[in-house]
C-alpha cells in the first residue's frame, strides 16, 4: 500500500499522459510483492517523459519485471516495504524513496513508446497486464486479503480502459487511480485519499470523472465483479481474438467474459470428473489395440493365420458401406478388435458379427458364435416353468362326503426348449455395450419366450438384467428377450444366395416325415456365383439360410400329446381331467430350409424385401443389396461370390398397424357345474314372495301334513 | 446437418447404423454447394434420407438469415438434382394423415384413400363413398415438416435472438459442458416456441431472453421418447427420438460439432407408450 502511495505521490508530480499504464504496473508490482520493489513497476509507469505506455515492461515477463528492480532496489525496498496491508499511507517518506527508484530504473526501463492510442502496441501490454493481474491475484489474496485483490484487480484494469478513453485529461487520473488502489473497497472515499494529495485542487471536471469511475468501479453485489473490470476484459478479449463483425457478437462476449471469470477457480475439480469415462474406454480400448502384443512368437502368429475363426469384418463393412448401412470405419476396426478379443478367449469355432441392437441407455454389439465340437459351456440352466397339475390334488380338502368341487384346469405344459446347436439354439450369441467392454454370453432361448416376445414390443434398456414389464408377462428379463428377438431376426431375415448353401448328402431322401426335417446345410464348394443384376432383379435367388420359427416357439415341432400321455401312465393320482385337450394337435408346419425369399408373405401390399443396386453410377461394380421390410434394419448384400448379413436397429418388427396389447383371457370357471352344484342367482324380492304366496297356497290344503316343507322354503 | 461440415457430421452420426454411401456422399457434396449458389441460401442443411419401398428421397433444406424462419426444402432422387417442395400447409396435414405404410420413393404415386363423403343432392343427404387421391408428394411435405416440429433439435446457446428479432447463428457457441450435455433440458426444439409462454413467472424469470427462446426437449410428451447416450467415452452424446425412430442428433461436447439427420421410413412410431 504505501509503494502505492508513494507511486501516486510520484504521479501528482510527474505529468504522464497516460494513466493507465503506469497504474497498472504500479498495481500489479504491488500485488506481487508488497515487500520487494513494487516501487519498481511504478517507475516503468511513471515515466513522466513519455506520453505512451511503459512498453518496456511488455517484452519482459511480469514476474521478471518485479525480480529486477527487486535486484536493484532490495536495499531501499526492504526499508520501505511495509507489512502488506496499510491503510494509512504515510506519504512523504515513502515518496521520497520512491522517487529515487523509480527515476534509475524508469531510465534503464524505458522503451521509446510511441502511440498512447494505438491500440496494438498497447495490447500486449494490456495482455501482460491481465496476466499479471491474474497471477498475482491468488498470491495477493493469500497475502492481502480480498480487498486488496480486488483493487489489485481494478487497479490493473483500470488503465486499460481509461487509456482508450481518456486520453486526453489523464494526468490528474493517475492521482485519482491511486487513490481507488488505495482503497480496498471499490467504494472509494475520495476523502481519506485527500490528505496525501493536496497539492492539486480538484477542479469540477475532475470530480465528475471521479465520480464516473467510481461508479464503475462499484463491485457488483451479486456476482463480485465490477463494470470497469469487465469492460476491460472484454476489450482485452476483443483485441487480442479479432473476430469478424465483433460489435454483432458483443454481448456473447460479454457473457463469455463472466463465465471465464468464474470457472477459474474450479478448473481443476471440474475437470477430472467430465473427463473420467473418457479416459477410462479410451483405456479399455487401448487394451484390445495391445492385446495382440502379449508373446509375439512366430509360431503363434502362424497359428492365429491358420485357426481364422475370425471373419474378415473389415471386408464386410466395406461392401456395407456401399449400400450405405455401417458403423464408422473406426468403430467397425473396434468391433473387429473386440471380437478377436472373444475369439482368443473362448474356444470358438465360428464367429460372425451379428449386428447393433440400439437401446435407451446403451446399446448392444452382438456377435454369433459358434463352440467348437465338443466345447459347449453350458451355463446354469434356466428354470423352466415347472410343469405343474394344478388339479384340485394339491391343496383341496379331501372330505369323504363333501369334495370340494376340482377345477379342471391344467397349466399348459410348457414347451421344451430346443436343444443346443439345432433349430433356435444353433448359434450362441455373446453380447457386450462397446467395443473394450466384457462379451457376456445369452442364455438360451426357450419357445416359451419367442411365443411371448412375439406378443410384446419393447424397447431395450441397455442393461441385460432390467426386467422385462408387460402384458402377457415374458418370462425372464431383457437377456431373454434380447436373445428371443435375435433369434425372430435371424430367422427371419438371415439369407444368402441360391446356391450357396446345400443340404448335406447324408439326409437322404426324405423329406416329410416328421423327424426328417432338413436342418443342416453345408457351403457348396462348387457354387459358382450369380450375377447381380439377376440377385437384384429376382427375390427367388436368395434363400434362407435359418430355419423358421413355428408358432409354437420352436424350429423342430414338437408334439405335446406324446409327453402327457405318458405322464399320465406315471401318475398314480386321481384325477379329474375333464379331456379338454384335444386328441390330436396339427402338426405345425413351417417352411423349409433353403426356401427362396419371394415365397415371404407381404405385409399388406408392401413386399417384405426391398432389393437395389449400391450404385447406378458404376453399375459393374456396384453389389445387390437387400433390405427387409419386415424387420427395418436387417440388410443383406452380396456382390455375387460373397454375402453377408447384419443387423442394425432398434429390434422390433414392422407392422403399418398399431400394436395392441392382448386381450387378457376369460375368467375360467371354478368348478364344474353338475347336479350337485349348481350356482344360481339369489331370487329377486318378487320371485321370493311370488314362491311364498305359491307356498302357502300349496300348504293350506296340507298343512297338517308336512311341516318339513317349510323349511324348503329357507331361502338363503 | 451444415453441409459445410458435411462429412464429419455423417461420421459423428454412424452411430445409429444408417449412413451414406461413397457416391451419394460425393455427390451431395457437389450438389449442395450448388443448391447453396442457385437459391442464395445462407446456409444448407442435409436433413437426411427417406427409406421408399422403389426409391429414397434425399432431403436438403436451405436457411435464410433469420434461423427460425420457415426452411425451404428440396429433395432428390439421386442426390444430384434437387427439386423444390411446397410449403406445408394444414390441409395438407389432414389429408396425409389417412395415408399410412411406407413411402413408395415414386413422388407422382398417388394413395388412394376411400371415405365417406356427405352428399346433398336436392334435399336428399346421403354419404357415397369417395375415393380421394393424395399426392405422395404432398405426403412427403407433410411427413417432413411433422418431424421438424416435433425432434427437430437444437443445443442451447447455438442461437441467440437479437434484440429487433432475427435469430442468428452464435459464433461464440463453444460447446456444452458435459454436464450440460447429459440433461435434456440443455436441447431445444428447432421451431418456434410452442410452450415457452406457458412456463411460470418464476421459471421465466431465470431465462436467459436471448438464449432460451425455444422449447426444450425435457417437457416432451411421453416423458422418456428422447434416448440419450454418450458414446466414445464421454466424447460424443447422440440423442435418438423413439417417436420417429431413425432421427439422430449428435453433439461432441466443448466443440462446435452438432446436428441431425433422419434416416428411416418417415412413420411415426405411434407404439410408443406401450414400448416404454
Amino acid at each position: 500500500m504505501e509503494d502505492l502511495t508513494s507511486a501516486k505521490e510520484e504521479k501528482a508530480d510527474q505529468e504522464v499522459g497516460e494513466v493507465g499504464r503506469p497504474w497498472e504496473e504500479i498495481t500489479v508490482a504491488s500485488s506481487q510483492d508488497p515487500e520487494s520493489g513494487l516501487s519498481e513497476p511504478l517507475e516503468l509507469e511513471q515515466g513522466p517523459e513519455r506520453g505512451p505506455q511503459p512498453r518496456s515492461s511488455p517484452p519482459r515477463s511480469p514476474q521478471s519485471r518485479t525480480s529486477t528492480p527487486l535486484d536493484d532496489f532490495t536495499g531501499p525496498d526492504a526499508s520501505s516495504a511495509p507489512s502488506p496491508p496499510q491503510e494509512a499511507p504515510s506519504p512523504p517518506s515513502i515518496l521520497t524513496l520512491a522517487r529515487q527508484e523509480l527515476g534509475t530504473p524508469w531510465q534503464s526501463d524505458k522503451t521509446p513508446d510511441v502511440d498512447p492510442k494505438a491500440g496494438t502496441p498497447r495490447s500486449p501490454h494490456l495482455e501482460q497486464s491481465s496476466d499479471k493481474g491474474e497471477s498475482t491475484a491468488p498470491q495477493t489474496c493469500q497475502s492481502e486479503g480480498n480487498n486488496f485483490q480486488q483493487s489489485q484487480q481494478t487497479g490493473h484494469h483500470l488503465y486499460g480502459p481509461e487509456d482508450v478513453s481518456e486520453n486526453n485529461s489523464k494526468q490528474k487520473e493517475l492521482r485519482f487511480n491511486i487513490f481507488q488502489e488505495e482503497d480496498s473497497n471499490s467504494n472509494y472515499d475520495l476523502d481519506c485519499a485527500e490528505p496525501g494529495v493536496s497539492e492539486v485542487a480538484p477542479s469540477l471536471l475532475e470530480i465528475a470523472i471521479q465520480s464516473a469511475k467510481a461508479y464503475l468501479l462499484k463491485t457488483s453485489s451479486k456476482s463480485g465483479l465490477n463494470l470497469y473490470d469487465h469492460l476491460s476484459d472484454m476489450l482485452t478479449k476483443v483485441l487480442d481474438e479479432r473476430p469478424e463483425n465483433a460489435v454483432d457478437i458483443i454481448e456473447s462476449i460479454s457473457q463469455d467474459v463472466k463465465m471465464a471469470h468464474f470457472r477459474k477457480k474450479l478448473d481443476t475439480l471440474q475437470n477430472e470428473n467430465e473427463m473420467l469415462p473418457t479416459y477410462e474406454i479410451a483405456e479399455k480400448q487401448k487394451a484390445l489395440f495391445l492385446q495382440g502384443n502379449l508373446e509375439g512368437a512366430d509360431q503363434e502368429l502362424e497359428d492365429e493365420i491358420a485357426e481364422n475363426s475370425l471373419p474378415n469384418l473389415m471386408e464386410s463393412a466395406f461392401y456395407f458401406e456401399q449400400a450405405g448401412v455401417g458403423l464408422g470405419t473406426d468403430e467397425t476396426y473396434r468391433i473387429f478388435l473386440a471380437l478377436k478379443q472373444l475369439t482368443d478367449t473362448h474356444p470358438i469355432q465360428r464367429c460372425r458379427f451379428w449386428g447393433k441392437i440400439l437401446g435407451l441407455e446403451m446399446n448392444y454389439l452382438v456377435a454369433e458364435v459358434e463352440f467348437r465340437e465338443g466345447e459347449d459351456e453350458e451355463d446354469i440352466e434356466d428354470e423352466d416353468v415347472p410343469e405343474e397339475r394344478d388339479d384340485g390334488d394339491s391343496g383341496a380338502d379331501e372330505d369323504d362326503e363333501d369334495e370340494l368341487p376340482r377345477a379342471f384346469y391344467k397349466t399348459p405344459q410348457a414347451t421344451p426348449k430346443e436343444e443346443s446347436r439345432t433349430g433356435a439354439n444353433k448359434y450362441v450369441y455373446f453380447v457386450c455395450n462397446e467395443p473394450g467392454r466384457p462379451w457376456v454370453k445369452l442364455p438360451s432361448v426357450t419357445p416359451a419366450q419367442i411365443v411371448i416376445a412375439r406378443k410384446i414390443k419393447k424397447f431395450f434398456t441397455g442393461r441385460l438384467d432390467a426386467p422385462i414389464v408387460s402384458y402377457p408377462p415374458f418370462p425372464g428379463n431383457e437377456s431373454n428377450y434380447l436373445r428371443a428377438q435375435i433369434a425372430r431376426i435371424s430367422a427371419g431375415t438371415h439369407v444368402s444366395p441360391l446356391g450357396f448353401y446345400q443340404f448335406g448328402e447324408e439326409e437322404g431322401e426324405e423329406e416329410e416325415e416328421v423327424e426328417g426335417r432338413r436342418d443342416s446345410f453345408e457351403e457348396n464348394p462348387d457354387f459358382e456365383g450369380i450375377q447381380v443384376i439377376d440377385l437384384v432383379e429376382s427375390l427367388s435367388n436368395w434363400v434362407h439360410h435359418v430355419q423358421h420359427i413355428l408358432s409354437q416357439g420352436r424350429c423342430n415341432w414338437f408334439n405335446p400329446i406324446q409327453k402327457s400321455e405318458e405322464e399320465e401312465e406315471e401318475e398314480d393320482e386321481e384325477k379329474e381331467e375333464k379331456g379338454e385337450e384335444p386328441d390330436y394337435i396339427e402338426q405345425e408346419v413351417g417352411p423349409p430350409l433353403l426356401t427362396p425369399i419371394s415365397e415371404d408373405l407381404e405385409i399388406q401390399n408392401i413386399p417384405p424385401w426391398t432389393t437395389r443396386l449400391s450404385s447406378n453410377l458404376i453399375p459393374q461394380y456396384a453389389i445387390a443389396v437387400l433390405r427387409s421390410n419386415l424387420w427395418p434394419g436387417a440388410y443383406a448384400f452380396s456382390n455375387g461370390k460373397k454375402f453377408e448379413n447384419v443387423y442394425i436397429g432398434w429390434g422390433h418388427k414392422y407392422s403399418p398397424d398399431n400394436y395392441t396389447p392382448p386381450a387378457l383371457p376369460p375368467v375360467c370357471q371354478e368348478y364344474p357345474s353338475g347336479a350337485e352344484i349348481t350356482e344360481m342367482d339369489d331370487p329377486s324380492v318378487e320371485e321370493e314372495q311370488a314362491f311364498r304366496a305359491a307356498q302357502e297356497a300349496a300348504a293350506l290344503p296340507e298343512e297338517m301334513e308336512e311341516t318339513e316343507e317349510d323349511e324348503d322354503e329357507e331361502d338363503d | 446437418m451444415d453441409s459445410e461440415s458435411l462429412l464429419l457430421s455423417l461420421e459423428l452420426a454412424s452411430g445409429s447404423g444408417q449412413g451414406l454411401s461413397p457416391d451419394r456422399r460425393a455427390s451431395l457434396l457437389t450438389s449442395l454447394t450448388l443448391v447453396k449458389r442457385d437459391y442464395r441460401y445462407s446456409r444448407v442443411l442435409f436433413w437426411g434420407r427417406i427409406l421408399g419401398l422403389v426409391a429414397d428421397y434425399y432431403i436438403a433444406q436451405g436457411l435464410s438469415e433469420d434461423q427460425l424462419a420457415p426452411r425451404k426444402t428440396l429433395y432428390s432422387l439421386n442426390c444430384m438434382e434437387w427439386s423444390l417442395l411446397p410449403p406445408a400447409t394444414e390441409e395438407m396435414a389432414v389429408e396425409t394423415s389417412v395415408v399410412k405404410g411406407r413411402f413408395m420413393g415414386d413422388p407422382s404415386h398417388e394413395y388412394e384413400h376411400t371415405e365417406l363423403q356427405k352428399m346433398k343432392e336436392g334435399e336428399k343427404v346421403f354419404e357415397e363413398e369417395v375415393v380421394v387421391q393424395i399426392k405422395e408428394e404432398n405426403r412427403l411435405v407433410s411427413v417432413i415438416d411433422q418431424i421438424d416440429k416435433a425432434v427437430a433439435v437444437i443445443p442451447r446457446g447455438a442461437l441467440f435472438k437479437t434484440p429487433f428479432g432475427p435469430i442468428h447463428v452464435n459464433r461464440t457457441f463453444e460447446g456444452l459442458s458435459l454436464s450440460e450435455a447429459k440433461k435434456l433440458s440443455s436441447y431445444f426444439h428447432f421451431r418456434e416456441p410452442v410452450e415457452l409462454k406457458n412456463k411460470t413467472l418464476l421459471e421465466k424469470a431465470d431465462l436467459d431472453p436471448s438464449l432460451d427462446f425455444m422449447d426444450s426437449l425435457e417437457h416432451d410428451i411421453p416423458k422418456g421418447s428422447w434416448s440419450i447416450q454418450m458414446e466414445r467415452g464421454n466424447a460424443l452424446v447422440v440423442l435418438r427420438s423413439l417417436l420417429w425412430p431413425g432421427l439422430t442428433f449428435f453433439h461432441a461436447p466443448r466443440t462446435k460439432n452438432y446436428g441431425y439427420i433422419y434416416m428411416g421410413t418417415g412413420e411415426k412410431n405411434i407404439d410408443l407408450p406401450f414400448m416404454l
